[in-house]
C-alpha cells in the first residue's frame, strides 16, 4: 500500500491549539485520500510538529469517463459544429445522447487520473495552509502565508520519496529536526521506516501518549491528579521528564489555595499531598529534558517558586494593612465595564438586591448585607492583582484574617461560584444570596446597555451566570421567583427562560416537551418548577396521562375556534344529565381534591383520572350546541378545566403519539 | 561568576556579532524597549534594520518602595530586534543565552504562548515567553502591527529581563543582591531610587501639574503633525520630536495612573488620547520614509 508521511515543523506551536489543529488537517486530506481510494489515516503532533501519516489503496487517482452534453440534436449543423469545435473534436465524433428530455449532441471525454505524487503535491499546500487555527499570524511579510507560528520545515515523503512542494518559502524534503538542545545539530534525512527511532534517538518522543505515559512514570508517590495540566505538559515538551523538589514548609503557613495557585497555574508544577489530603512542601514539574543530573533544574524551580511564595507572602502582609472595608472606596478605580461604571457601583448595588433576596429566603441579612459589599474588595489587593483567578477566594480568605466572622467570609469565598456546571453552588444560604445577586446585576446590567450574548460570542459570559443562577435556585431550594428579581427587559426574560429550559433539559436530562409543558405554566420558583416536571415526568408514562394530555389540547384548539373571550361560570342546571354532569361533577371533585394539598404527583394522577369523562364527553356531547346559551355553558365547563388544571403543567405542550402536539 | 555589566556586555557582544546596531537607550522615560523609536518607529516601512540595546523601563505602579526583592519601579531591559526575523531567529536566540555561560543541555527551556499587545501603541504581535527552569526570563515576539500599521515585515523582537536572568546567573535571591560590578551590588546603584521614585509617583506627584503637562506635550505633538501635513518639503520634518512628545504623554499617564488620579470612565479615554498620536506619528513617519509608496496609495 502506498505510504505518505507528513511533517509540518513548526516553532513553539499553543499547547492548547495543537489537538484541533491536527483534526482540522485530517479533515482537508480526507477528500484527498477518498480520491486515491481511501484507507487509513493517523496524525500526532509534539509543539514543534504535526504528523499525518497514511496508508491509502490506489498509487494513482482513477480515470474518468464523462459525457459533455452539447446542444439538442434538432438545433441544427451548425450548432453541432459549433460544440464539436469547442469541445476540440470533428464534428463525426460527436453522438447522440439521451437525457431523457429529448436527443443530444455529445462527446464522450476521458480525464486521466493524477499519479498520487503529483495530486499530492497540488493538493497538501492548501491542506496545511487550510489547517484552522483560533490565531495566525505572517513571518515573512504582509502577503505571505499565515499560520499559527512559522513553518520551518516540510517533510513530505510519499514511499520514500519526496512529495515536491513549497508552502511559506519552504520546500519540502526528506529531513525532519530533532529536540532543540538534545537532538543533534542541523537536519536529519530519514526514510519512513525511520522516523519514529530516528527521532526517538534525537530525543522527540512523538506520540502524545507515549509522552504522557513517560509523565505518568515520573510522578511519583502522592501527586495530585490533574488532567488538565497533564495535558497541557504533554503538548508543550517532546521529552518529558518529570522532575520533584520541594519548598520549605514555612510556607504551609499560607492558605493552601494561593499555594496551589502559583504552583499549578503560574508554574505548571503537580502538587504533592500528604496522606490526610492536605499540602506537602513538595511539587513536580515536568521537563522538556533527558533528567537532571546535577540537580540544577531542580535548584532553579525551587527559587523561583521560594520567590514567587515570598511575593504571595509579600502580598499577604501589606494587603492586611488595609481592611477589605477600608477598600470600598477604592473600587470607584476599577471598572466593572466601560460602559457600566466602577465596582463600587456594582457593589453597592449588588448589596442592595442581595438584602432584598435575603429578606425572601430567610437569610441572615446583616451577614448578606457586609458580604456582598466587601464581596469584590480583593480586586484591590496585591494578591488579587497577581493572581486573578483566587478572586473571591482571596476576599474570603482575608474577611476570615480580619476578624469578619466565618459567615462573611464564607460568602465572599464561594460567591463566584459555580463556576461551570460541574462546580458546586456556595455551601452557606448566605453565600447563594450574594452569588446570586452579583450574577443577576451582572445580567440585568449588560442586558440594559446591550451587551447580550449571540451565536457563539459571549465575552462577559452571562450565559455562564444565568446557568449558575439557575443552578443555585434550583440545587439550593429557594423558593423565590428568579422574575421577580431581574426587573422587565424583555431579551433578558427571554434569555433566562432559555437558560431555564437548558438546565432542564441539559443539567437535568428531562425530555423537552415535559420542560415546555411545565414552564409555560410557571417557570421563575425553580424548585418548585423541578417538584411538578418531576411528578409530570413519573405520572406521564401511567395509561391514563397522555390521552387526557391530547384531551386537553383538544379543548385548547376547541376553545381557540370558538372565539368567546370569557365564557362565564358554568351555570349547573343547564347541564345535561348523563357525560356532561358526570364530567361536571368530576371536575368539582378534582378541583376539591387539589385545594387540599397534596403532592404534585397525587395532584397530576387525580387530574389523569378525568380521562374516562373526558373521553366519554367528548364522544358524546356535540359542543356546538344550536342552542347559544347551552354552546357557551359546555365552553365554560371545557375553560374551567383547562384554567384550573393547568397550573402544574401545561399540558397542551406534551408530545402524544397522536401527534405533534406543537401543531 | 560574571557580574550584571559583564553579562549585559556579552550579551550586547553576541548580537553585535550578529550585525546588530548596538545603541544606547533611549534618553526619555520609557515604559518599556518596544516604544523606543529604535522599534516602534524602525519596524515601520521595508527598510531592514537590526539593533540591541539596553532600557531602563520606567513603570511607576509596579514601584515597592525597594522592599519587595522582585519588583521594581525601573528594570532593565535588553532590547534586541532583527527585521526581517531570519529563518533562525531561535536558534541565535537560544546561542545568546550560551554565550552568557546557561548550559543548555543542564536546563529546561521552554518556550510558552504569550502574545503581547499594547492599546497605547496601536500594537500587538504573537510570539512566547521564554522559561528557563520554571523562571520567564524572555518576551519573544514576531511583531504584526505598529501605530495602527500592519508591518510590511515582520521583525522579531527580543526582550530579556536582566535583573531576572543575572539574578539566576548569580544565584541570588533578590535583584538587590546583584552583584552590579565587582565590590557593587545592585542596591548600591539602584535602591535610592527605587525607594525615592516610589514616594514620589505614589503620594507625592502633583496631579493637577501632571495633568496640565500632559495636556501641553498633547498639544505640542498635535501642533507638530498639523504642521508636517502642510509642509511643503516633509523630508527634513522633526516627527522625530512629535514622537517625542507622544512618549512624554505615555510616561505623564502612567504616573497619573500610579498616583491614582485617571477614573474609570476617563481611562480608556485617556489611553485613546495617546493611541490616536502614536498612530498618527506612525502614520507620518511612514510618509516621510516612504513618500513614493504613499503616492500610489493615494
Amino acid at each position: 500500500m502506498p505510504d505518505l508521511l507528513l511533517e509540518i515543523g513548526v516553532e513553539e506551536i499553543p499547547d492548547w491549539m495543537i489537538e484541533p489543529a491536527l483534526e482540522s488537517l485530517d479533515s482537508n486530506l480526507a477528500p484527498v485520500m477518498e480520491k486515491l481510494g481511501g484507507g487509513q489515516a493517523w496524525t500526532d503532533a509534539t509543539p514543534r510538529r504535526l504528523v499525518y501519516r497514511s496508508r491509502y489503496t490506489l498509487d494513482k487517482e482513477p480515470d474518468e469517463d464523462t459525457l459533455v452534453q452539447g446542444p439538442s440534436l434538432g438545433a441544427g449543423e451548425k450548432a453541432a459544429a459549433g460544440f464539436a469545435r469547442k469541445m476540440g473534436v470533428a464534428v463525426t465524433e460527436l453522438s447522440p445522447m439521451d437525457t431523457g428530455k429529448g436527443l443530444y449532441f455529445s462527446v464522450r471525454r476521458q480525464t486521466i487520473g493524477l499519479p498520487a505524487r503529483e495530486l499530492l503535491a497540488a493538493a497538501l499546500p492548501a491542506a496545511i495552509a487550510g489547517v484552522q487555527f483560533p490565531k495566525t499570524m505572517h513571518w515573512a511579510a504582509k502577503d505571505g502565508i499565515r499560520f499559527i507560528r512559522p513553518i520551518r520545515w516540510v517533510l513530505a515523503l510519499l514511499d520514500d520519496e519526496i512529495v515536491p512542494f513549497e508552502i511559506g518559502g519552504v520546500a519540502s524534503g526528506d529531513w525532519t529536526y530533532g529536540h532543540r538542545v538534545l537532538g543533534g545539530k542541523g537536519p536529519i534525512h530519514i526514510t519512513i521506516g525511520e522516523y519514529y527511532p530516528m527521532l526517538r534517538e534525537n530525543y522527540v518522543v512523538v506520540r502524545a501518549s507515549d509522552r504522557e505515559s513517560r509523565i505518568r512514570a515520573g510522578l511519583g508517590e502522592g501527586v495530585r491528579p490533574d488532567p488538565e495540566l497533564l495535558k497541557t505538559l504533554v503538548y508543550l515538551t517532546e521529552f518529558p521528564t518529570a522532575i520533584r523538589g520541594s519548598f520549605d514548609p514555612q510556607y504551609l503557613a499560607l492558605p493552601a489555595e494561593i499555594l496551589s495557585t502559583v504552583m499549578r497555574h503560574h508554574q505548571r508544577y503537580f502538587t504533592v499531598e500528604t496522606p490526610a489530603g492536605t499540602l506537602s512542601p513538595e511539587f513536580v514539574t515536568v521537563t522538556n529534558t533527558d533528567g537532571d543530573e546535577d540537580g540544577l533544574i531542580r535548584k532553579g524551580n525551587e527559587r523561583v517558586l521560594r520567590a514567587r511564595f515570598n511575593d504571595a507572602r509579600f502580598f499577604w502582609r501589606v494587603d492586611q494593612q488595609k481592611k477589605l472595608s477600608a477598600r470600598v472606596e477604592d473600587l470607584a478605580k476599577v471598572t466593572f465595564q466601560a460602559k457600566l461604571g466602577s465596582y463600587k457601583e456594582k457593589a453597592e448595588r449588588v448589596q442592595q438586591l442581595a438584602v432584598q433576596i435575603a429578606t425572601r429566603v430567610h437569610a441572615d441579612e446583616n451577614v448578606v448585607s457586609i458580604a456582598a459589599l466587601l464581596s469584590k474588595c480583593d480586586l484591590t489587593t496585591e494578591m488579587v492583582k497577581e493572581f486573578t483567578e483566587l478572586q473571591g477566594i482571596v476576599g474570603g480568605l482575608y474577611a476570615r484574617e480580619q476578624g469578619e466572622g466565618e459567615a462573611v467570609a464564607m460568602a465572599i469565598y464561594d460567591h463566584y461560584k459555580p463556576v461551570s456546571m460541574e462546580d458546586s453552588i456556595p455551601r452557606s444560604l448566605e453565600g447563594q444570596v450574594v452569588a446570586l445577586a452579583d450574577k443577576i446585576d451582572t445580567l440585568r446590567e449588560c442586558f440594559r446597555v446591550g451587551l447580550i450574548p449571540t451565536g457563539s460570542k459571549d465575552p462577559f459570559a452571562l450565559r455562564r451566570a444565568a446557568q449558575g443562577m439557575v443552578k443555585i435556585l434550583a440545587e439550593a431550594k429557594l423558593p423565590v421567583d428568579l422574575f421577580s428579581f431581574v426587573g422587565s427587559n424583555e431579551e433578558l426574560l427571554q434569555f433566562l427562560h432559555e437558560r431555564i429550559a437548558h438546565y432542564l433539559r441539559e443539567v437535568k436530562g428531562f425530555p423537552y416537551d415535559e420542560v415546555n409543558a411545565v414552564t409555560a405554566a410557571k417557570a421563575g420558583v425553580l424548585p418548585d418548577v423541578l417538584d411538578r416536571l418531576t411528578a409530570l415526568h413519573d405520572v406521564r408514562s401511567t395509561p391514563n396521562f397522555e390521552p387526557l394530555a391530547a384531551s386537553f389540547k383538544r379543548i385548547e384548539n376547541i376553545l381557540k375556534q370558538a372565539e368567546v373571550g370569557d365564557t362565564g361560570l358554568v351555570k349547573p342546571e343547564l347541564l345535561a344529565p348523563g357525560p356532561e354532569q358526570d364530567l361536571y361533577h368530576s371536575f368539582l371533585r378534582v378541583r376539591n381534591e387539589m385545594t387540599k394539598g397534596g403532592s404534585y404527583s397525587a395532584k397530576l394522577t387525580s387530574i389523569a383520572s378525568l380521562r374516562p369523562q373526558v373521553d366519554l364527553f367528548f364522544d358524546k356531547i356535540l359542543v356546538n350546541d344550536p342552542d347559544a346559551a347551552i354552546r357557551r355553558n359546555r365552553l365554560a365547563l371545557l375553560a374551567g378545566l383547562l384554567t384550573e388544571f393547568s397550573t402544574i403543567a401545561d399540558f397542551s405542550e406534551i408530545v402524544t403519539q397522536g401527534g405533534n402536539a406543537q401543531n | 561568576m560574571d557580574s550584571y555589566q559583564e553579562t549585559v556586555f556579552k550579551l550586547k557582544r553576541y548580537w553585535a556579532d550578529r550585525g546588530c546596531i548596538v545603541q544606547e537607550p533611549y534618553d526619555l522615560e520609557l515604559g518599556a524597549g518596544t516604544m523606543a523609536p529604535e522599534t516602534f518607529l524602525r519596524v515601520l516601512g521595508e527598510k531592514p534594520y537590526k539593533a540591541a540595546y539596553v532600557q531602563p523601563s520606567r513603570r511607576p505602579a509596579d514601584g515597592r518602595y525597594g522592599e519587595n526583592p522582585n519588583r521594581l519601579y525601573k528594570h532593565q531591559q535588553l532590547q534586541v530586534i532583527l527585521k526581517p526575523a531570519p529563518a533562525d531567529v531561535i536558534e541565535q536566540y537560544l546561542g545568546s543565552l550560551e554565550a552568557i555561560g546557561i548550559d543548555l543541555v543542564k536546563h529546561d527551556i521552554k518556550l510558552e504562548e504569550d502574545n503581547w499587545e499594547s492599546p497605547t501603541l496601536s500594537a500587538w504581535g504573537v510570539g512566547w515567553q521564554v522559561m528557563l527552569d520554571g523562571l520567564e526570563i524572555t518576551q519573544f515576539t514576531y511583531f504584526q502591527q505598529c501605530g495602527g500599521i500592519d508591518l510590511e515585515v515582520v521583525p522579531a523582537e527580543i526582550t530579556y529581563g536582566l535583573e531576572r536572568i543575572v539574578a539566576f546567573l548569580q544565584d541570588v535571591e533578590s535583584v538587590y543582591d546583584i552583584e552590579w560590578a565587582p565590590g557593587f551590588k545592585y542596591s548600591d546603584v539602584r535602591l535610592a531610587d527605587e525607594q525615592q521614585f516610589s514616594i514620589y509617583n505614589f503620594e507625592m506627584a502633583d496631579v493637577q501639574r501632571l495633568w496640565r503637562l500632559f495636556d501641553e506635550h498633547e498639544g505640542e505633538c498635535k501642533e507638530l503633525l498639523a504642521r508636517f501635513r502642510k509642509a511643503s518639503d516633509q523630508s527634513r520634518f522633526p516627527i522625530l520630536a512629535a514622537y517625542d512628545q507622544v512618549l512624554k504623554c505615555s510616561h505623564l499617564f502612567n504616573l497619573l495612573d500610579a498616583r491614582g488620579a485617571i477614573s474609570v470612565t476617563e481611562r480608556v479615554a485617556v489611553i485613546a488620547r495617546v493611541r490616536k498620536l502614536a498612530t498618527a506619528v506612525a502614520a507620518a513617519w511612514v510618509r516621510q520614509q516612504n513618500p513614493a509608496a504613499e503616492k500610489e496609495v493615494a
